[in-house]
């Protein structure tokens, strides 16, 4: 396996949404590269015709009716957001103009 | 004649069906014990005093009317820090949920509610679940009861030092790779991970979705089963609950296990696990041997390649649920926020602790284009086959036993250097996540004054066997009575 250099670090700090300091990016490549490495033991593995498992217990199509029922009341979330306004999360601004 | 604190969820239930005591009585005495205590020991975020001593008084009031109580009525209880209750702060062990009340209770938590269990306070842990030393906690550390200058284990390293220390009878985790089973062993308690989807994730904050479940901590195996029963409940609100009734899991502790088909798989003993478990799970086996059961060695031979597995698809799922920790909804927010990209980084970067960041980036690289083949995909047909080797063992075991954790509580700082030696801490309790079976970690000895612990793993939704096994074990030794000197 190829080992992680610091501007796919910053790519994937990009991803990720976080804000690294470059101290943080070292430290993090580093630390990455060996846990990378320590995968290398999976790649040795016979995985042919295997299926992979997303769920230990497999429940499919867990539906319910579609009827609308009652939800907590709006303000009982706006009120522990950091920034709100009326009925909304007041964010900065989304579109670039 | 013993203190409160000193009786069990058991024995307290029936101290108050005579009349002995009062909720309130049994309250007072704990919260009075937490006052004394948890300045030493830190396992709390959030004690609860007045609403505890209120929901104590109600249920006083009920039982003079003459009323019928719940099964779990006046027991008090903790719950770790990452299951959302109504108006109590829920931290996750987190910087970046600031103050943040949550506006529901998890079903967990509501039902541990309705059956009379009074909250004591919310317990401390690996950030976001992330640990197994409760070390990587955004707020504090967390101390072992047995010797204050080592980890407790984690990440729901709180809750298993709140009954440990005897600050509450009861107390919830969460496991995700062993994360109330570990620190269950090392602070000398009983730790229940049930079969996936045994109980509710609703409102249980994500970590892994796909591992994570919820499991009590307790003093004996018999009130770990009384907990289980309030908590075990197919619950419309987590499409993952298994529709499946509720046992009574108290009726499964027959005390025998004549016959019973244990089986002991080698790779669990292997190097990295330290003399004196070995010992004393060897001893253990001796025990299961003299009360009748049938001890016999087998082999899981992808053991040995779950520890990265779990490394791949545990922190690749985070990153995906911690994509919701924004600075919009709730929570603290960066003030340098002056465009949503920045705004999202900072806030982040801020509330976020190391560990945490790690595991996203980790996961995040692993599932970008490119590499979530050679990764994620593998490490997920990797869990097939991690997972068929324990479903091979129920056709000729009844349960299985191996250590817990490698190693007895090391000290606070000792791992912190190296970010591969806390993982090995997980060796022999992430195979069991990754095939969504139960298991249980109950005293099997002491290695210089610190608990050793025993994991019995049994066969999905059988946690009745499991129960059993652990049970008579327990009934046949007494490493559950030691007290920790505080």
């Amino acid at each position: 396996m190829p080992k992680l250099s610091l501007s796919e670090v910053e790519h994937v700090a990009l991803l990720a949404r976080l804000r690294l300091t470059a101290e943080e990016k070292t430290g993090l490549t580093e630390s990455l590269n060996v846990i990378l490495g320590h995968f290398e033991a999976l790649q040795q593995l016979d995985t042919e015709g295997v299926p992979p498992t997303t769920h230990a217990m497999v429940l499919q199509n867990v539906f319910r009716e579609d009827a609308a029922r009652p939800s907590l009341p709006r303000e009982a979330f706006l009120r522990e957001a950091p920034e709100a306004r009326d009925e909304f999360f007041v964010v900065p601004r989304v579109v670039d103009t | 004649m013993p203190q409160l604190w000193e009786l069990t969820a058991g024995e307290l239930r029936a101290a108050l069906a005579r009349g002995e005591t009062s909720c309130r009585d049994v309250a007072q005495a704990h919260l009075e014990r937490i006052e004394a205590l948890d300045p030493q020991v830190r396992a709390f975020v959030t004690v609860t005093p007045d609403a505890a001593l209120k929901q104590a008084q109600r249920w006083d009031d009920a039982r003079s009317r003459g009323e019928a109580l719940p099964p779990l009525a006046g027991i008090p209880v903790a719950l770790k820090d990452n299951f959302c209750t109504t108006g109590v702060r829920t931290t996750c062990g987190s910087k970046i949920l600031g103050d943040w009340k949550p506006p529901y209770d998890a079903t967990a938590a509501a039902l541990v509610r309705e059956a009379g269990a009074v909250l004591v306070g919310k317990t401390n842990m690996d950030e976001f679940a992330m640990g197994s030393s409760t070390e990587n906690s955004g707020l504090f550390t967390t101390r072992n009861p047995w010797d204050l200058n080592r980890v407790p284990g984690g990440s729901s390293g709180g809750s298993a030092a709140v009954v440990a220390a005897r600050m509450a009878p009861l107390a919830l985790g969460s496991d995700t790779g062993g994360s109330v089973r570990q620190p269950a062993a090392l602070c000398g308690v009983v730790g229940l991970k049930p079969t996936y989807g045994r109980v509710s994730r609703y409102g249980l904050v994500a970590y892994a979705s796909s591992l994570d479940q919820i499991g009590p901590f307790a003093r004996n195996v018999h009130d770990a089963a009384l907990l289980l029963n309030a908590i075990a409940r197919h619950d419309p609100l987590d499409s993952t609950s298994a529709p499946l009734d509720t046992p009574d899991y108290t009726a499964a502790l027959t005390g025998d296990v004549r016959g019973l088909r244990v089986g002991v798989p080698r790779e669990y003993l292997a190097q990295g696990v330290r003399a004196e478990i070995r010992q004393a799970v060897e001893a253990a086996l001796e025990v299961y041997r003299g009360l009748g059961a049938v001890v016999e060695e087998t082999s899981t031979p992808h053991a040995e390649y779950a520890l990265s597995c779990y490394y791949i698809i545990a922190p690749a799922e985070a990153s995906s649920n911690l994509a919701r920790y924004d600075g919009v909804r709730y929570g603290i927010r960066s003030d340098e926020g002056k465009d949503v990209l920045s705004l999202l980084e900072t806030t982040r970067d801020l509330g976020f602790g190391a560990e945490v960041k790690h595991r996203i980036m980790l996961g995040t690289y692993t599932l970008s284009a490119g590499y979530y083949d050679a990764y994620y995909h593998r490490a997920l047909q990797v869990r097939t086959l991690v997972k068929q080797d324990l479903d091979r063992c129920w056709e000729r075991f009844d349960v299985l036993v191996t250590p817990t954790s490698p190693e007895v509580a090391f000290r606070i700082g000792e791992k912190s250097d190296d970010p591969l030696a806390m993982k090995l801490s997980d060796v022999c309790t992430i195979p069991v996540n990754m095939a969504g079976t139960c298991a249980v970690s109950l005293p099997c000895g002491f290695h210089d004054g610190l608990p050793i612990g025993l994991q019995v793993i049994g066969r999905p939704f059988d946690e009745g066997t499991l129960l059993r096994a652990a049970h008579a074990f327990e009934q046949a030794t007494d490493w559950g009575s030691r007290v920790p000197a505080l």
